[in-house]
């Protein structure tokens, strides 16, 4: 198996053969010395066109007809044929297989950092790591967006296109708030959940039957016993995730309504952990590729001149420009998370008394690969970030914290920098940039006027003074009371239970009432 | 572990192409507002290619809920000077405000890239033919052809092998041919055969199955079939566009340019409804002749003006070449209104009687100068002749014109989609 003999390749150009080469070389060094365990892979070679197809349509490889995807598709279109905008060199898609695009554009080298990159390491961290065991289901994946796509066109055709696009448009508006941020007592098992749905559909078209309408009811109960609490429990309120709420409880809905709205939601919650774990997920992949195109230059499998081509996109990739540099915008999370997972390297089997004393679990522990599996396999941004980030970085990035009081006349406030009393308070605050919880606003569904006059009413709790954009949460709210269709308030409060603005919206008037 | 490399090169792209068309549909009224901009400020002649348009992205946004404002906390990198404690001015760079992740602010005016098509669909599309146009377009029709079964008789190039062998094995079968394993068996017995009157019997048996195999043939004429083809009514799909120009000495480049910007226009708009559009040059001063293009805008001319000699040009290369069953015949005379008066009653005559019963469309621009205040004093000659015929029940489609920027919506105004035909003069 260890044909540790020849080049992989010569020059820039590559063919298939080379890939299936490149391929093996990497699954070789991926598996026995990086200890790495990956879904079956699957590598597309495409088109620049088709790459900018797949970023219109957030980069899976089917998906339902929208027409904000066409303004998406259109505006990278026009930047990339400006050349203000290069594509990426891969998309790879958390499935199994784990499908990962290439550019056809790209040299041998860059196809060899690709397939390193996200076959090997993006693929490794899908498959380990513990937000996306938890959240995604990999083999459903596709098979649910199939179901989605085919869906959404019968919807279409049963329903018009103009009732299912406006559906979809405050489906998608809320689409940040239908997420559930904490496993409830069920297991989202995407197929099951799609034949369920299926079924679901078809009981009720077999057992729809008028005469229960007609059936007299018995007498109603008092007012006074549906008091608030018992009504929020029945609401299951509060309710954070408001598409969640609006299909199980919006009281005019059709049952194609709320099965989209499901559709926008399961697509919501699947890519949740991508954006819990951005830094950790490209430091897993740079850090793998950079172990994998080393160790095959070592061998001597790529050439010298091939292997600086490689360092010249790897330095490209994970360079971080510093505040000041016009270049800059956040914190590169290529740079971040690569710098990371060196620095556990280092720490593990080269640490020094300070190191010791931060880490006293890891430091010379000696198993660098050990480690990293199991910080790949059980944390997120914020933790891996609040746990892991080492003063010696902290001072090679030069970080060190602002806090900016619009009430205070001097100017913002250094709070704190990369010396020894600032160290815990930088690490503290890095880790909350990048926690979702203190990213998204927090809005949730807190009581339905039932017995009134339907009034939809939420809370968003306002953390550091941080209130909702006026004109974008007015829309948004306006999407929400057109679901609800009756008034949709929606009350911003402090800490302390302030009121601090409230917002009330009531639905426009459907052409044909649902 | 099964690793599949797979080539996407060759699928067929345009995956986005309908979500493309939802969002120009979406947006349409926008985008045709913008295209309408755009086309302004361009060339005539680059009207037809596409390009980026700009359009407000009002319609277009897709909102969430967004914080902003509040107590900032962030971690930067890069620190060069300060030390815990400092204050930072709080205006110009570094500023809290600009530079927080306003993605919403950032991208009020959208621009994108229209295709050449969707340009032109988008530029002409309330624009529509008017109504007389129908009746013909319904009626011209050509011969296409098509496979309809088999036939008998055909020429050799038509066989249908297969059929062939098909019926002639059914004969063979009908007819009860001997097979030639059938013979081969019967020889391997007589060459078997040590007794004599068997084999005599065999032999003669032998020669009755040859001469039953000669005389039933393996492939008779009667088997042959041919393919047949059937020709089927097309309709037909092209037009012709008379361009008539008067190029007397009355007629100044700036009228010129008018009308060729307004042929240009219509040439664009039919080009879009035809698959073969022909355009047909026929200049005029007191005679006609038919040019090519270049002539047509920039030969130099000179004389007196008769109409009527354009009109008995016009309805001659008709009659010649354009048979009004096989073309739809559009026809669009630009003019600065000058004709002698004694033409006026043969013009006419010729436009009632000869050229308005073939045509789809007849559209007649007057072009004057730049600044226009001609046409308050009295109407042309010519205007008043035609203005007489519509009166009198003719299709005519008449306007004027004076500046570059009247052209489109003069254009727009002619072709615009609406119940009934035109009534009004301008």
């Amino acid at each position: 198996m260890t044909e540790t003999t020849g080049r992989l390749f010569e020059g820039a150009d590559w063919d298939f053969h080379t890939l299936q080469r490149i391929h093996d070389a990497c699954e070789h060094v991926a598996k026995n010395e990086l200890g790495l365990d990956v879904y079956p892979n699957q590598i597309e070679v495409i088109t620049a066109e088709q790459m900018l197809d797949a970023y219109s349509s957030v980069g899976m490889p089917l998906f339902y007809k929208h027409w904000s995807f066409g303004k998406h598709f259109a505006f990278h279109e026009a930047s990339y044929r400006k050349g203000l905008m290069g594509l990426a060199y891969e998309i790879v898609i958390n499935s199994s297989p784990c499908i990962s695009y290439l550019m056809e554009e790209n040299t041998a080298t860059m196809q060899a950092l690709v397939i390193a990159h996200a076959a090997f390491g993006h693929n490794h961290f899908f498959k380990n790591n513990y937000l996306f065991k938890q959240w995604t289901d990999a083999d459903g994946i596709l098979d649910y967006l199939d179901f989605a796509k085919t869906y959404v066109s019968q919807c279409e055709a049963r329903h018009g296109r103009v009732e299912v696009e406006r559906t979809l448009d405050a489906a998608h508006a809320l689409m940040s708030h239908g997420i559930d941020r904490y496993p409830g007592k069920k297991n989202v098992d995407l197929r099951a959940e799609e034949k369920r749905a299926g079924r679901r559909r078809q009981h009720e078209e077999e057992v729809f039957n008028d005469l229960w309408r007609t059936v007299p009811k018995g007498a109603t109960k008092s007012r006074s016993a549906l008091s608030i609490e018992r009504r929020r429990k029945l609401l299951g309120l509060p309710q954070e995730n408001l598409l969640y709420f609006l299909e199980k409880s919006a009281p005019r809905l059709a049952p194609w309504q709320r099965e989209l709205l499901r559709i926008v939601r399961h697509i919501a919650q699947y890519f949740y952990p991508q954006s819990q774990t951005k830094v950790m997920n490209e430091g897993t992949a740079t850090y793998v590729h950079y172990r994998i195109m080393s160790k095959l230059h070592q061998q001597g499998r790529i050439s010298d001149g091939n292997f600086l081509e490689f360092l010249q996109s790897h330095t490209n990739v994970v360079f971080q420009p510093e505040f000041d540099d016009p270049r800059f915008s956040g914190f590169n999370p290529y740079a971040l998370g690569f710098a990371l997972m060196q620095d556990i390297e280092r720490i593990v089997s080269n640490p020094e008394d300070e190191d010791r004393e931060w880490f006293p679990e890891i430091a010379g522990k000696g198993d660098v690969m050990g480690v990293l599996r199991d910080v790949w396999a059980n944390y997120r941004d914020e933790s891996f970030i609040g746990q892991f980030l080492s003063p010696k970085l902290m001072r090679h990035f030069r970080m060190f914290h602002l806090h900016d009081d619009p009430e205070e006349r001097a100017g913002i406030r250094v709070d704190a920098i990369h010396d020894e009393r600032g160290f815990r308070r930088v690490r503290r605050e890095l880790a909350r940039q990048h926690d979702v919880g203190f990213i998204d606003a927090n809005i949730e569904v807190v009581d339905v006027d039932l017995s009134g006059d339907r009034r939809l009413i939420l809370h968003h709790h306002v953390i550091k003074g941080s209130q909702l954009n006026e004109t974008d949460s007015k829309r948004v709210l306006q999407h929400l009371a057109d679901l609800w269709t009756y008034d949709v308030a929606l009350i911003e409060v402090d800490a302390n239970d302030k009121v601090l603005r409230e917002y009330v919206v009531s639905p426009r008037p459907l052409p044909a009432a649902a | 572990m099964a690793t599949h490399i797979i080539d996407r090169r060759l699928n067929p792209g345009g995956k986005s192409l309908e979500n493309r068309q939802r969002f120009l549909r979406r947006a349409k009224s926008l985008v045709q507002g913008a295209v309408k901009k755009t086309s302004q400020e361009r060339d005539i002649k680059d009207v037809l290619e596409g390009g980026e348009v700009t359009i407000p992205l009002d319609g277009m946004h897709e909102p969430r809920f967004r914080r902003e404002g509040g107590t900032r906390d962030m971690v930067l990198p890069g620190n060069k000077k300060f030390v815990e404690g400092d204050y930072l001015p709080r205006s110009g760079q570094g500023s809290a405000k600009d530079s927080g992740p306003g993605e919403g602010d950032s991208e009020d005016a959208f621009r994108f890239v229209l295709s050449r098509d969707e340009f032109v669909d988008l530029f002409l599309d309330d624009l529509e033919l008017p109504d007389l146009a129908k009746r013909r377009i319904a009626e011209t029709e050509s011969e296409g052809i098509q496979r309809a079964g088999y036939t008998t008789s055909g020429s050799p190039a038509n066989i249908s092998v297969s059929r062939t062998v098909k019926l002639a094995l059914a004969r063979r079968i009908a007819l009860r041919r001997p097979r030639k394993s059938e013979m081969d068996e019967l020889e391997a017995e007589i060459a078997a055969c040590t007794d004599e009157d068997t084999r005599a019997e065999l032999i003669a048996k032998l020669e009755k199955l040859k001469a039953k195999s000669k005389r039933i043939p393996f492939i008779d004429p009667i088997d042959i079939r041919y393919r047949r083809f059937e020709t089927v009514p097309k309709p037909v799909a092209q037009a012709v566009m008379f361009c008539l120009m008067d190029v007397s000495g009355s007629m100044s480049e700036h009228m010129k340019d008018l009308a060729k910007r307004f042929y240009m226009l219509l040439y664009v708009f039919l080009k879009r409804r035809y698959k073969h559009v022909e355009i047909v040059f026929i200049r005029h001063t007191d005679r006609a002749e038919e040019v090519d293009e270049q002539t047509f805008f920039y030969g130099p001319a000179s004389g007196g003006t008769l109409v009527s000699s354009a009109l008995q040009a016009m309805h001659e290369i008709v009659r010649e070449r354009f048979n009004p069953a096989d073309w739809n015949i559009y026809a669009a005379q630009a003019s600065d209104g000058d004709n002698s008066y004694s033409d006026g009653e043969l013009a006419g005559m010729l436009l009632t009687e000869k050229i308005l019963p073939v045509c789809q469309f007849f559209a007649y621009l007057e072009v004057g100068e730049s600044g226009g205040s001609a046409f308050d004093l009295s109407d042309s000659s010519l205007w008043t002749l035609y203005e007489r015929l519509r009166n009198n029940g003719s299709q005519l489609s008449m306007r004027k014109v004076s500046e570059r920027s009247e052209i489109f919506p003069v254009f727009h105004d002619l072709f615009h989609r609406r119940e009934n035909q035109e009534k009004a003069a301008p």
